[in-house]
């Protein structure tokens, strides 16, 4: 039988055939069906869950979800935080290169050791320095300090929030102040029973009134231009504010009605001021005292019960 | 097949969500960090077509939202998109190349950026288009682009091209 030499171009022509045709329109037609059933199914999520309450069905189940991935969370934070150090610990070398260089050898073996100790002892730091504060004349009157750490950070550019690792099950609940030793951080906007979402005083949403320690300037801190400023508006332009004052927390109290933040909390401190004749506020930057970038150990301030309630 | 090709890339998905909000958050360079996350999506969408590719994109947002309490079903929509329109991009290139996948990832990163942002904006939360450009946007990306090979690398062992797709692949080549 002489051979067949044009025995391939057959079988490699019925193969670019593509005889699932119209199988493949339906496959086309089905995964379109799918994203438009998702994406109107994420459309729903979205109405209810700004249409509903924070104790309707969906934000229930999105705490319930949340303690469950509370433990992998914790685990990834604990996993994380020699990574974070040695992060920071690397960009710290950067300065320091050619002494770096000439001690590599040595800093090789001694890196893990190092990150360890170095984790070991920031913690301890940063839990002493809350209890000295907690147990300290600084700390509010009428709170208790419910002492935590920060979980997880949201990946979004557009909201300054942190989920801590204390919930309803520790005594915390939706807007109480949280703060460091430093000073005031932000304001607890979510509650799950094992973790709570803390919204930043650098965000956009976030408002504190506060007052200028030496000359009682009244006004009302705001998230800045920048997310690592903040300013104080709303401050008639009589009043006297010097660079370098002290900005506080007012705790203002009408009535029975009071702010959420107890008195003298430290914000921050003035680094400009001006003014000009249309405006009828004074303008005043104010850099916060806490370090926004680091947050490691927090305190929840949790109202203490009025006499007589239990 | 596609059942199990879900229920792997949901766990998947689930560790890496956990990793992006407790682990890799915290490596920022400007206000920007590696989309774990998305480049994952990206790959698995590339590798397993439109339909896992949003059921993963929907999945991922969940865990998302839920991990970080954030807007439940805003992450979802946004990646529920990318995850379908990444499957078709795969469909319509050769899966057998590592190349999409830095288009596919630099297009989902662009177009999860401007949506995410669009989102915000309709939501009342706004960032100045300079700084989420620069200090956002364009970290993000190169973040992204670098974890694009390891990442889709790592999808490809976890879920390697079928039979049908492979004699695609070949048909394609040698047509």
């Amino acid at each position: 039988m002489p051979p067949q030499r044009t025995a391939r171009l057959p079988a490699l022509g019925h193969e670019t055939q593509r005889p699932d045709g119209p199988s493949r329109s339906a496959r086309a037609l089905r995964a379109r069906l799918v994203a438009v059933a998702l994406v109107l199914v994420s459309l729903a999520l979205i109405t209810v869950y700004f249409r509903e309450s924070s104790g309707g069905a969906l934000h229930d189940a999105q705490r319930i979800g949340l303690s469950i991935l509370r433990p992998f969370e914790v685990a990834g934070e604990r996993v994380s935080r020699p990574f974070r150090d040695a992060w920071g610990w690397a960009s710290d070398l950067v300065d320091a290169k050619d002494e770096n260089e000439k001690l590599h050898g040595q800093v090789e073996a001694l890196r893990q050791e190092l990150i360890q100790s170095r984790t070991a002892a920031q913690e301890n730091d940063e839990l002493r320095r809350l209890l000295q504060y907690r147990d300290g004349p600084r700390f509010p009157d009428d709170y208790v300090g419910v002492a935590t750490r920060v979980i997880a950070r949201p990946p979004s550019a557009f909201r300054q929030e942190v989920v801590i690792a204390s919930g309803s099950n520790d005594g915390v609940s939706a807007y109480d102040p949280v703060v460091t030793e430093d000073g005031l951080v932000g304001l607890v906007t979510e509650v799950a029973p094992n973790a709570a979402k803390v919204t930043l005083l650098t965000d956009q949403q976030s408002a504190v009134s506060a007052v200028v320690l030496q000359s009682g300037a009244v006004g009302i801190v705001r998230h800045g231009p920048s997310s690592s400023t903040l300013v104080l508006d709303r401050v008639d332009k009589d009043k006297l504010v010097a660079v370098g004052d002290t900005v506080i927390t007012s705790g203002w109290r009408v009535g029975e009605l009071q702010s959420v933040f107890p008195y003298n909390i430290p914000v921050g401190t003035v680094t400009a001021v001006g003014q000009n004749d249309v405006d009828l506020y004074k303008r005043i930057q104010v850099t916060p005292l806490v370090d926004f970038e680091s947050l490691g150990a927090l305190v929840v301030l949790v109202k203490r019960p009025a006499p007589g309630q239990g | 097949m596609i059942a199990v090709d879900i229920v792997k890339a949901g766990a998947l998905l689930l560790v890496a969500a956990v990793l992006e909000v407790s682990l890799v958050s915290s490596f920022e360079i400007g206000e920007a960090h590696p989309e774990l996350v998305l480049v994952l999506l990206v790959s698995l969408a590339l590798l397993r077509g439109p339909v896992v590719g949003a059921l993963a994109g929907f999945w991922a947002g969940l865990v998302l939202d839920t991990a970080s309490l954030g807007t439940l079903g805003l992450t979802s929509l946004l990646l529920t998109i990318a995850g379908y329109w990444c499957g078709r991009f795969g469909d319509a290139t050769t899966r057998s190349s590592a190349n999409p996948v830095l288009v596919a990832v630099l297009l989902a990163t662009v177009g999860i950026g401007a949506g995410s942002a669009l989102l915000h904006f309709m939501l009342g939360e706004t960032l100045p288009v300079s700084d989420f450009v620069v200090g956002v946007l364009l970290p993000s990306l190169a973040l992204n682009l670098l974890l694009s090979y390891p990442v889709y690398g790592l999808a490809r062992r976890l879920f390697p091209p079928d039979a049908s797709q492979r004699r695609g692949m070949e048909v394609g080549a040698l047509g």
